[in-house]
């Protein structure tokens, strides 16, 4: 009724557990639904991880960004500007061919005749996840560079005033304003990372023993079927129902974020207007 | 293209570099980014059309309109761009023939459908099929476009809504004082002044848009990056120009392009910015007031 | 029988409109010597030439256009273009929802290439191949790990790179590249795989489909056919009898 036993069969199948071979035939509905959510899996995986990660590497970049010093500045410039100007399809595709070169150049000979051992980063679950860590970072850290010219003055004089220098005015007054006002333009950023983990097994990245995101099962259902109707609509209904629960989540966080406001100050729905949809 | 390239196998160096870099292929790959150029020229005002309709949906007092209007924004906006592209042409191909058919085949008894076949009679389809070649990649240029049109359409509809509702009240409520009428006031104070505060937005979008351009290749247009796959892999003899797998060089150019691209870019909407906020009730025009020479405003 | 029925009277229906039309002819334009975009950027290979052939003989005029392979299946159902001529194997699954000709070229062997001397059926292989191709289909079967790629180039760019341990494709494609990298070579044994290449048409298609058979049969008994596929595929090559 549930799909039961299909969920047995290939609800962990991207993971490699279950079945071993894909539904070849009879493929009902129910075997679309499990195999494309199991493909799910792998979507939340990357958007989870490099959201994460990509958290701190932002604020590292967006005060490279805003440093005096040149040395420091220009990398953070630079780096903002390969990842935030170029698709992130073609990023993929090099990456991928950049990692497959590694340990060929640099691996052999350094470290014997098998060479270091980097073959795990041509895998999509390291060598992708690296791509949407520095892609991600790259654009928060333009939002945040942005929050972070935005912080009123009125807060950094209090800063001063209260005698807070170097880190601990950082931590407690620079970065929670910071966030305050990069949150919305954030938390588009955070859906726009979601929906760009579709792209790892479509440039680049090949899929391993048919483990693969959901748009690659949906892809293979398509060719299977003959008819792209079916798997690709429920991978839209997936990732709706993927970009609601970030927007909630992101909400929760930013409700507290800023619980210090009056109600009335409290921004009600995160505001389109100058913020950074990537 | 030169004169000597008529034996490409016995070239080398330079000459053979200037032959393969020249040959058919490579300049369909050039004639590419025009392509690409072209999308994107077509693609962006379109796109704001269609965000105008939604933004002007979703504030509607019209419940149904209202609710087309979110939902439009929303659905797109809750969807990865690449699983629209992946149905969407072929979706929209097949909605176009079935009007036509509908409205010039009345006497038709066949169905339609026939298991995975979509059969329309022969005078729906678009474009028909002894129409010359160059209407058939025509017309899959513009369903590229519209459905290019269509995702961005939702993005620039949220920024416009927001710039909607950042035109401050009081501009409103002084047009309603005026006495006109609620469409009055929309067109000529509501319009005029929201693209100043969809600036931000819109400049980012088309940097979005820009970047999605890789994409094309999934809705048949053969572009830029169809060709450096297609030209970058490696070639047998059977070829008159053999090489081993150049794809990494090929993206590499590509990469090259897009950054000089969003640069210029970036570049022109800087300036863009700096204009329509002359004379603006933002922190901005106010800025641009102080700094401007008295004397008569520009 | 309905259905029957109904779809003899589309395909009546069709033929009348089908005299004077264009037979639009989809191929891949990336499986060389299969089919190819040529340096003047032009579709060529076996399958062009075929193809020619066959509208040549059987009075149509025919236009090639090139599809993703993804998509070339759904393209062919919702009316883009007529025919699929793209070194497609006949298989039970497609024969399902489209319709093939007779083959006009043989069931052809599928091999395994690698730099290495290797078992390609060992559980711990692992395996490139096109992704949704018969060969996919069949590695993910034999045991060994599939790798899979959205172009064959790129699958033999994963052997040559070490990503992968062997490709599998058809023998066809594989020869060439063998031949003039010496680093490759075939290994294990040959699998047959598929009944032959045929064009792929709409089911509907039921008139377009006896006039390419008839085509097709008159260039095997004249030899023409034969003499293509030894042209374009070596003297080696497998042909019709």
């Amino acid at each position: 009724m549930m799909c039961a036993e299909e969920l047995g069969a290939y609800g962990l199948r991207s993971l490699g557990i279950g079945e071993r071979l894909l539904p070849r035939s009879d493929i009902t509905l129910c075997d679309q639904v499990v195999l494309i959510g199991s493909g799910m899996i792998w979507n939340v995986y990357f958007g989870v991880l490099a959201l994460a990660a990509g958290f701190f590497l932002a604020t590292l970049l967006a005060l490279g960004k805003a440093a005096t010093s040149a040395w420091i500045r220009k990398p953070a410039d630079w780096f903002v500007f390969l990842f935030r100007g170029s698709p992130l399809f073609i990023q993929f595709f090099l990456a991928y061919e950049a990692f497959v070169r590694l340990p060929d150049s640099i691996g052999v000979g350094l470290f014997g005749a098998e060479g270091a051992d980097l073959g795990w980063l041509t895998r999509a679950y390291a060598g992708a996840l690296v791509v949407l860590f520095f892609n991600t970072s790259a654009y928060a850290g333009e939002i945040f560079y942005g929050a972070l010219r935005s912080v009123p003055k009125g807060d950094l004089e209090a800063a001063d005033a209260y005698g807070l220098t170097g880190f601990t005015r950082f931590r407690r007054i620079v970065w929670p304003t910071m966030l305050r006002l990069a949150w919305p333009a954030y938390t588009n950023e955070a859906i726009f990372l979601f929906h760009a983990t579709t792209l790892v097994f479509f440039s680049g990245f090949p899929a391993w023993r048919q483990q693969g995101d959901a748009l690659y099962y949906a892809s293979y259902f398509a060719d299977k079927t003959f008819n792209p109707f079916i798997p690709y609509p429920i991978v839209a209904l997936y990732f709706i129902v993927l970009t609601l629960i970030v927007i909630s989540l992101f909400s929760a966080a930013g409700r507290r974020l800023n619980r210090h406001l009056p109600s009335s100050e409290r921004p009600r729905r995160p505001r389109a207007i100058g913020q950074l949809i990537r | 293209m030169f004169e000597y390239c008529s034996d490409p196998s016995a070239l080398d160096g330079a000459r053979w570099l200037s032959c393969y870099l020249t040959n058919g292929v490579h300049l369909r790959f050039y004639s590419s980014f025009g392509t690409v150029l072209l999308l994107l020229a077509i693609t962006a005002p379109l796109a704001l059309a269609f965000g105008f309709l939604g933004a002007a949906a979703s504030r509607s007092s019209v419940a149904p309109l209202r609710w087309a209007g979110k939902t439009y924004t929303a659905m797109v906006r809750g969807v990865p761009d690449i699983v629209f592209f992946l149905f969407f042409v072929i979706a929209l191909d097949q909605a176009f023939e079935w009007m036509r058919h509908q409205a010039l085949c009345p006497g038709w008894d066949a169905p339609i459908r026939q298991g995975a076949e979509f059969n329309v009679c022969p005078e729906a389809k678009l474009p028909r099929s002894s129409a010359p070649q160059a209407w058939h990649e025509a017309y899959n240029f513009s369903l590229a476009i519209v459905t290019f049109a269509i995702v961005f359409g939702a993005f620039a509809a949220n920024v416009l809504y927001g710039a909607m509702r950042a035109v401050p009240r009081a501009q409103m409520e002084t047009a309603a004082a005026y006495g006109m009428t609620e469409r009055q006031a929309f067109r000529r104070i509501l319009v005029p002044q929201m693209w100043v505060y969809a600036l931000p937005g819109l400049s980012n979008l088309w940097m979005i848009l820009i970047k999605a351009t890789p994409l094309l290749f999934l809705l048949g247009v053969e572009d830029i990056v169809y060709w450096a796959r297609e030209i970058g892999g490696s070639k047998t003899s059977a070829f008159s120009y053999p090489h081993p797998d150049w794809r990494i060089w090929y993206f590499s150019g590509l990469l090259v392009f897009y950054l000089i691209f969003t640069k210029i870019s970036e570049i022109v909407l800087a300036q863009l910015t700096a204009r329509l906020s002359a004379g603006q009730a933002t922190a901005e025009g106010e800025r641009l007031r102080r700094a401007a020479p008295a004397g008569p405003a520009a | 029988m309905k259905t029957l029925l109904l779809a003899a009277a589309a395909a009546t229906l069709a033929t009348s409109a089908m005299a004077q039309d264009v037979v639009r002819m989809g191929t891949e334009g990336a499986y060389p010597p299969y089919n190819f975009i040529n340096d003047d950027g032009e579709i060529d290979g076996f399958e062009r030439e075929v193809g020619d052939e066959l509208c040549t003989r059987a009075e149509l005029t025919c236009e090639w256009v090139s599809n993703d392979w993804d998509s070339i299946i759904p393209n062919l159902t919702s009316g883009n273009y007529d025919t699929i001529i793209a070194g497609m194997s006949i298989t039970a699954e497609r024969d399902e929802v489209i319709d093939f000709t007779d083959p006009y070229f043989p069931p052809a062997a599928s091999a395994y290439a690698s730099t290495m001397d290797m078992d390609p059926m060992s559980a711990d292989a692992v395996v490139a191949a096109q992704t949704n191709t018969i060969q996919a289909a069949h590695v993910a079967e034999s045991g060994a790990t599939l790798l899979e790629f959205a172009t064959p180039d790129e699958a033999v760019a994963a052997v040559r790179n070490g990503e992968a341990d062997a490709i599998f494709a058809d023998k066809d494609f594989l020869v060439p590249i063998v031949d003039e990298d010496s680093d490759m070579s075939f290994v294990g044994e040959d699998v047959a795989l598929g009944d032959g290449i045929g064009i792929g048409l709409r089911e509907s298609d039921d008139e377009l489909e006896a006039t390419f058979n008839e085509a097709i049969a008159s260039m095997k008994e004249d030899g023409t056919l034969n003499t293509m596929i030894t042209e374009w595929f070596g003297e080696d090559a497998i042909t019709f009898e």
